[in-house]
C-alpha cells in the first residue's frame, strides 16, 4: 500500500440501499496533508467517519478496504479494530462547542482519553495536557485546565481540541472542517497552528473542508468528491494550476475571491452537473451498485 | 438618503454575568456609529464575530431599540417609534435571514410562506404577487405548493428572498445569507441578488464576514470591529487601499484558492 492511510474502493450504503460512498480510493502519505473537498452531501465527512469507525448506525460499509499503518482495519475483529484506531488515529472536530462537554472542566476532558484508554497515570496525563496546551499557544494553561468550555472563546476551544487530538501522539489525524465555525483572522491562526503541529509531530493529516482557499494553504494532495465519488485526485499545485475534471474547474470558478471583482461568479453549470451525475450513474452500473 | 444613522448606540444586559438578585450589567454592543445609506446603494457590512454586524442590522430594521443616537429612514426618525407606529412602514424595509431552514416554517407551503407578510400588510391579489415573487427569484411557480424540506439550501434561500421582495420594499437587509451555502449555490444567490437590486431599484445592506462575497456584490463597505466603524468607503477603494490596520488584517487572513498567495 502506498499511503500511511490507504482507502481502497470503499463503498458505504444506507441500510435502505442508497449509496453514500462509491468505491472511494485515496491515499494519505506518511507525514503529509491530504485535503478532501466537495460540496455538502458529497460524503466528505463520511470518509473520515468510516476510517474512525464512527459511521452513523444507519450506514454500513459494504465493500472495500481501509489500510491504516499496514493493516486492513475492515478485516480486523471489532474490538481489535477499535483499539487499533484509538491508538493510531484522532479527530479534530468541526464545532468546538458541541465537541466539549459543557459541564466538565477542560483538564479532565483532555486527560480522560489518555488515562482511560491508553492507561497513562493521572499525573503523567496532566503533565502532558499542560505541555500541549502550551504548545498550542494557550496562555496560562493551568488556569485553562480548570476552566469550563463556556468561559473560553471559539478560537481557544478549537486550540484545546487540537491539543487533545495530538495528546496521544497519533500517527493520523482527521480534521473535519476544523475552522469553518471561526472568523477569518482566527481561522488563519488555527490553520497555521495545525500545519505547525502536523510538521512538528510528523503526523499524517486527512483534512476535510469545503473551502478551496483553505486547501491551497495546508494540503499537499487532495481529492475532490462529488456525490460520494472521487472525481479528481491531485497534488495541490497541479490542481490549482491545471484542474482536470470539469467539476473541479467549475468549483474553482464558483469560488469568489476579492482579487477579481469584475468577472461575475459562475455557478457550477447544469451541463457539468449532469455530466458528473452521468459519470456517477455509469459507475453504479459498472460496479453493480 | 435612505438611511441616516447618527451616533448609534445600543447596549444589552449581559445575562451571563447577572447576579442572582438585581439587574445584569450592560454590555455596549454598538458604540456610536455614524453613516449614511444612499438610495440605491448596496452596502456591505463586514466584521468578525461579535463585532456587532447583526445587532446593527436589527437596529436598522427596528427589531431592536437603540439606547442612544438616531436612525432616520427616508426622512422619518424611527429610533424610538412604537411597534404600532412602525407597523405601517415595516413593508418598506425587509429582511432575509441567515439560515433558510429555521427561518421558513416547515409546516407551511412555500406559497403560504411568501403570502404570510402580504396578508399581514393587507395586500390583495395574493396569488399573483406570490407568482411574481417566485418568477423574480427564478423558481418555478409550481414551487408554491412545496414544503421547505423538499427544497435544496439554495432554493430555500431563494424563497427567503422571494418573501422579502414580495412586499416590494425599498430596503432589504440580508444577514449572512450565503454563509450556509455551498459555493455553487452561493454564486447563484449572489448573482440573483445583484440582478434584483438593479431590476427593482432596491437599496441593500449585506452583512457578511466574507470579504470576497462583499467585493462581488457591494458598492460601499463598512468595516465593524468591536462595535465601532473602523473604516467606511467605496468598496473598490477600500479593497485596493485599506486604511485601517484591522481591514488589512482581515484582507490578509483570507485564504485565496491560490497556492502562491503570500499568506503566512
Amino acid at each position: 500500500m502506498s499511503g500511511f492511510l490507504s482507502i481502497r474502493n470503499l463503498t458505504v450504503r444506507l441500510k435502505s440501499g442508497v449509496t453514500i460512498l462509491r468505491s472511494v480510493s485515496l491515499d494519505v502519505a506518511q507525514g503529509q496533508v491530504h485535503g478532501l473537498v466537495g460540496e455538502s452531501g458529497a460524503g466528505k465527512s463520511m470518509i473520515g467517519k468510516a476510517v474512525l469507525g464512527t459511521l452513523p448506525r444507519a450506514l454500513q460499509v459494504t465493500g472495500g478496504e481501509i489500510w491504516l499503518d499496514g493493516e486492513n482495519l475492515l478485516a480486523l475483529p471489532h474490538d481489535t479494530r477499535r483499539k487499533r484506531i484509538g491508538a493510531t488515529a484522532a479527530l479534530i472536530p468541526q464545532d468546538p462547542l458541541t465537541a466539549l462537554n459543557p459541564s466538565k472542566r477542560i483538564g479532565p476532558q483532555i486527560t480522560r482519553r489518555l488515562v482511560d484508554i491508553l492507561a497513562w497515570t493521572r499525573s503523567d496525563a496532566e503533565a502532558r495536557a499542560l505541555e500541549l496546551l502550551g504548545e498550542v499557544q494557550i496562555p496560562d494553561p493551568a488556569r485553562v485546565m480548570r476552566s469550563y468550555p463556556h468561559e473560553l472563546s471559539g478560537g481557544m476551544r478549537q486550540r484545546i481540541l487540537i491539543a487533545s487530538a495530538f495528546a496521544a501522539e497519533p500517527k493520523l489525524i482527521i480534521a473535519d472542517e476544523p475552522t469553518t465555525a471561526l472568523d477569518v483572522t482566527v481561522q488563519k491562526q488555527i490553520l497555521r497552528l495545525i500545519a505547525d503541529m502536523q510538521v512538528r509531530h510528523g503526523t499524517s493529516l486527512l483534512f476535510v473542508t469545503h473551502d478551496l482557499g483553505v486547501v491551497s494553504k495546508v494540503c499537499d494532495t487532495l481529492s475532490v468528491l462529488y456525490a460520494g465519488k472521487v472525481v479528481e485526485e491531485a497534488r495541490m499545485h497541479r490542481f490549482f494550476m491545471r484542474p482536470i475534471h470539469p467539476y473541479s474547474r467549475a468549483l474553482l470558478a464558483a469560488t469568489p475571491t476579492y482579487l477579481d471583482p469584475t468577472g461575475s461568479l459562475t455557478p457550477v453549470p447544469e451541463s457539468v452537473i449532469s455530466a458528473v451525475e452521468e459519470e456517477v450513474r455509469l459507475h453504479d452500473v459498472r460496479f453493480g451498485t | 438618503m435612505m438611511y441616516q444613522v447618527r451616533d448609534l448606540r445600543l447596549s444589552l444586559p449581559d445575562m451571563t454575568r447577572k447576579p442572582l438578585l438585581g439587574s445584569a450589567p450592560r454590555i455596549e454592543i454598538l458604540r456610536g456609529l455614524t453613516f449614511d445609506v444612499p438610495r440605491g446603494a448596496v452596502l456591505g457590512i463586514v466584521g468578525g464575530s461579535g463585532s456587532g454586524k447583526s445587532t446593527l442590522g436589527r437596529a436598522m430594521l427596528r427589531l431592536l431599540e437603540p439606547t442612544g443616537g438616531s436612525i432616520t429612514f427616508e426622512g422619518t426618525d424611527i429610533t424610538h417609534l412604537t411597534e404600532n407606529q412602525l407597523r405601517p412602514m415595516r413593508h418598506r424595509f425587509q429582511m432575509i435571514f441567515q439560515d433558510p431552514m429555521s427561518s421558513l416554517n416547515p409546516r407551511r407551503r412555500v406559497g403560504g410562506i411568501i403570502a404570510g407578510p402580504l396578508k399581514l400588510h393587507g395586500m390583495d391579489r395574493l396569488t399573483t404577487r406570490v407568482d411574481e415573487a417566485l418568477d423574480l427569484v427564478g423558481l418555478p411557480r409550481s414551487f408554491a405548493r412545496r414544503f421547505p424540506h423538499e427544497l435544496s439550501g439554495g432554493q430555500r434561500q431563494r424563497v427567503g428572498i422571494a418573501r422579502a421582495i414580495a412586499l416590494r420594499p425599498d430596503f432589504i437587509l440580508a444577514d449572512e445569507i450565503v454563509s450556509g451555502l455551498d459555493v455553487s449555490s452561493q454564486a447563484q444567490v449572489l448573482n440573483l441578488l445583484g440582478g434584483l437590486v438593479k431590476e427593482l431599484g432596491l437599496t441593500l445592506a449585506f452583512i457578511s464576514h466574507d470579504l470576497s462575497v462583499i467585493r462581488r456584490l457591494c458598492n460601499r463597505t463598512l468595516v465593524l470591529h468591536q462595535g465601532e466603524i473602523v473604516e467606511e468607503g467605496e468598496t473598490a477603494q477600500l479593497f485596493e487601499a485599506p486604511q485601517a490596520a484591522y481591514t488589512r488584517e482581515l484582507l490578509q487572513a483570507i485564504p485565496l484558492p491560490d497556492p502562491y498567495q503570500e499568506w503566512a
